[in-house]
């Protein structure tokens, strides 16, 4: 199971295998090779400092159990604190407020938000039972509301008639108020890609926000990032406030690094994890399953 | 800019900018360890240090700052252009549209996703902005076919580019890559030389996943351009450095936002000083 991490661990546990509790010096030694494993898998120069600091902290002075070697137990003790960092299971969306209920999908451009909106709208439907309207608030990107408006005949979900010309504020004004006329219970709102230092558009955001007061702002981030992944965490939930992680391209090769930097540094749970371009490929999230992947066992 | 000796600590410290701009710890290292062979314990300022660090990353990059050149004698020249989704394909299509319709050439634009919602339509609103036919069929019709057709057409019509748009796909899904190498092969028995270039966009926010995409790509439907898109935003893309190194594939053009004119020849010595945060030019 181990593996990926074991074989770079391999000469590290040659030197560590008679001992009997972990000295500074081999914990030390293990975990530059840890480091490297990290920021392979692209977690955030920041966050990887930090999660070392902990490995550390648990790991000296460990007994060996008898049963494992010595290089086995700072794995070990690296994959439980990765589990743990990673946080608990899979939280569902956050339905408890008053109908209709808003929520809010933000992040970069082609991160995967218009797809996850109407992965989100299909498992509320089907499995909660929800009536739920989605509406595109990106008046951008060429075809985005067509999009939605597609991906909602697909699902059997209702969207918001297209009014042309009119601003993402004021779409997101009438989203609210059909919702509450015509008794929806959730209204999804797909905003635009924008970039976390894009100002304007930033405060366009935070906007949407102030209108419609949403339960959720879901942070929808494509396991591919890179370093970046700490000023998209950072700029998004200081200035609109994250409530949840989705996480798309599950289903690539990615490592997935940034799942852990996205939680770290908004200290927000990873609700939802997006695993494939098809309406129903949307799963749970199990953090054991995501450290393994990060570790590359 | 106070002088101080080239030490440890600073040495780490700009193994650390380099990591958080997304080289990779291995280049990182190499490109620092490159700096304390020839300068460690010499006194040199702050702006030297990342001066040398800058040069020494362009050198890397130089060889591959290639823009785009289209060859007359194809009629049209076909550009395919491939990428896993959201990268940035049908809007980099757009302004190279406009830059070669710019540069006096007729060109025509073909409507190959057919699999996402509104990926024709987002195409269309291009074509329209550029003055560039497009040739379409509805969304799920086969996508090798409407390349066919599309350079068919082109042809007849005397364009001197096509540009293939295609649906975004990721590097570890064989059937949508055997997909890809199906429109490959359908486009050569119109032109047996064609594709003449198949570019591969590479979002700057991709970190160390961009060497499986260029490789597999590049294997599957031989790439031999790429183009690194939303370089406005705070991603700095050194992927590229070991991209450069390891694959030696031209880097044409770089995108720097969602607008028509937001296409930039690709400059190694701005790219590198960007990437140390020496911010010159950019
Ligand atoms: N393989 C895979 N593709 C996905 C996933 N989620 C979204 N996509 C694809 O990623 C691309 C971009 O998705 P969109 O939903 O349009 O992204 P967006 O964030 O709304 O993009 P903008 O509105 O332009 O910012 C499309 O090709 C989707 O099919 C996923 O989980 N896996
Ligand atoms: N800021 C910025 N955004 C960009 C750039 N290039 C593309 N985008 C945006 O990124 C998103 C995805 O771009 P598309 O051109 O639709 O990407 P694609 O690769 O065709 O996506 P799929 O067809 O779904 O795979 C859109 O919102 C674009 O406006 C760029 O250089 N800078
Ligand atoms: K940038
Ligand atoms: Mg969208
Ligand atoms: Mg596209």
């Amino acid at each position: 199971m181990f593996d990926g991490l074991t074989g770079r661990l391999g000469d590290i546990f040659d030197r560590l295998r008679r001992r009997g509790a972990l000295s500074e010096e081999d914990v030390g030694a293990a975990l530059r090779e840890v480091r490297v494993a990290l920021l392979e898998a692209d977690v955030a120069l920041p966050v990887v400092k930090s999660f070392i600091n902990g490995v550390k902290e648990k790991a000296v002075g460990q007994e060996v159990l008898r049963s494992i070697t010595p290089g086995q137990m700072v794995i070990k003790i690296v994959h439980d604190h990765l589990v743990e960092m990673l946080g608990a299971e899979s939280e569902g969306i956050n339905l408890n407020a008053e109908a209709p209920v808003p929520v809010l999908m933000l992040g970069l451009q082609g991160s995967g938000k218009t797809t996850s909106t109407a992965k989100i709208a299909r498992l509320l439907k089907t499995r909660e039972k929800k009536k739920v309207l989605m509406a595109s608030l990106d008046t951008r990107r060429p075809a985005a509301q067509e999009q939605l408006r597609i991906l909602g005949e697909q699902v059997d979900v209702a969207t918001l008639p297209i009014v042309a010309g009119e601003d993402p504020v004021t779409i997101a004004q009438r989203a609210m108020r059909v919702g509450r006329l015509e008794g929806y219970d959730v209204v999804l709102l797909d905003t635009a890609g924008r970039l976390a230092i894009d100002e304007e558009l930033m405060d366009e955001v935070v906007r949407i926000r102030d209108v419609t007061h949403p339960v959720e702002s879901l942070l929808v981030v494509d396991a591919m990032t890179g370093q970046d992944a700490v000023t998209v965490a950072t700029n998004f939930n200081d200035k609109v406030g994250v409530t949840g992680i989705v996480m798309t391209r599950i289903d690539g090769d990615a490592r997935g690094g940034a799942a852990l930097s996205m939680r770290q540094i908004t200290g927000r749970p990873i609700k939802l994890l997006g695993t494939g371009e098809k309406i129903d490929a949307l799963e749970a999230f199990h953090p054991d399953r995501i450290a393994g992947r990060i570790l590359g066992m | 800019f106070t002088k101080r000796k080239l030490d440890d600590e600073t040495l780490e410290e700009l193994e650390e900018l380099l990591i958080q701009a997304d080289l990779g710890p291995a280049m990182a290292a190499r490109v620092t360890g490159d700096l304390a062979k020839s300068r460690f314990g010499k006194e040199i300022s702050p702006d030297e240090v990342k001066r040398f660090l800058a040069d020494e990353i362009a050198k890397v990059l130089a060889p591959v700052a290639r823009p785009l050149v289209l060859d007359g004698s194809h009629k049209p020249h076909v550009v395919l252009v491939v990428g896993v989704n959201g990268t940035g394909k049908t809007t980099t299509i757009g302004k190279y549209a406009r830059e070669l319709r710019d540069a006096g050439k007729v060109v025509w634009l073909a409507a190959g996703d057919t699999f996402r919602a509104a990926a024709v339509s987002q195409l269309q609103i291009w074509g329209e902005r550029t003055g560039a036919p497009v040739v379409a069929k509805e969304t799920g019709a086969d996508a090798a076919g409407l390349a066919y057709e599309a350079l068919e057409k082109a042809r007849a019509a005397g364009a001197d580019v096509l540009l293939i748009d295609t649906a975004g796909r990721l590097q570890n899904k064989q059937g949508l890559m055997e997909e890809l190498r199906k429109i490959v092969r359908v486009i050569k028995k119109v032109d047996p030389t064609a594709p003449h270039t198949t570019l591969l966009t590479l979002d700057a926010t991709t970190g160390q996943n961009a060497h499986s995409q260029v490789e597999v790509f590049k294997e599957m439907v031989s790439v031999n351009g790429l183009i690194l898109t939303k370089l406005d935003g705070s991603a700095r893309g050194g992927v590229l450095v070991s991209l450069a190194q390891k694959f030696g594939l031209p880097v044409h053009a770089i995108g720097v936002g969602e607008g028509i004119d937001d296409l930039r020849p690709f400059d190694a010595q701005s790219f590198a000083a960007s990437l140390v945060g020496l911010d010159e030019g950019r």
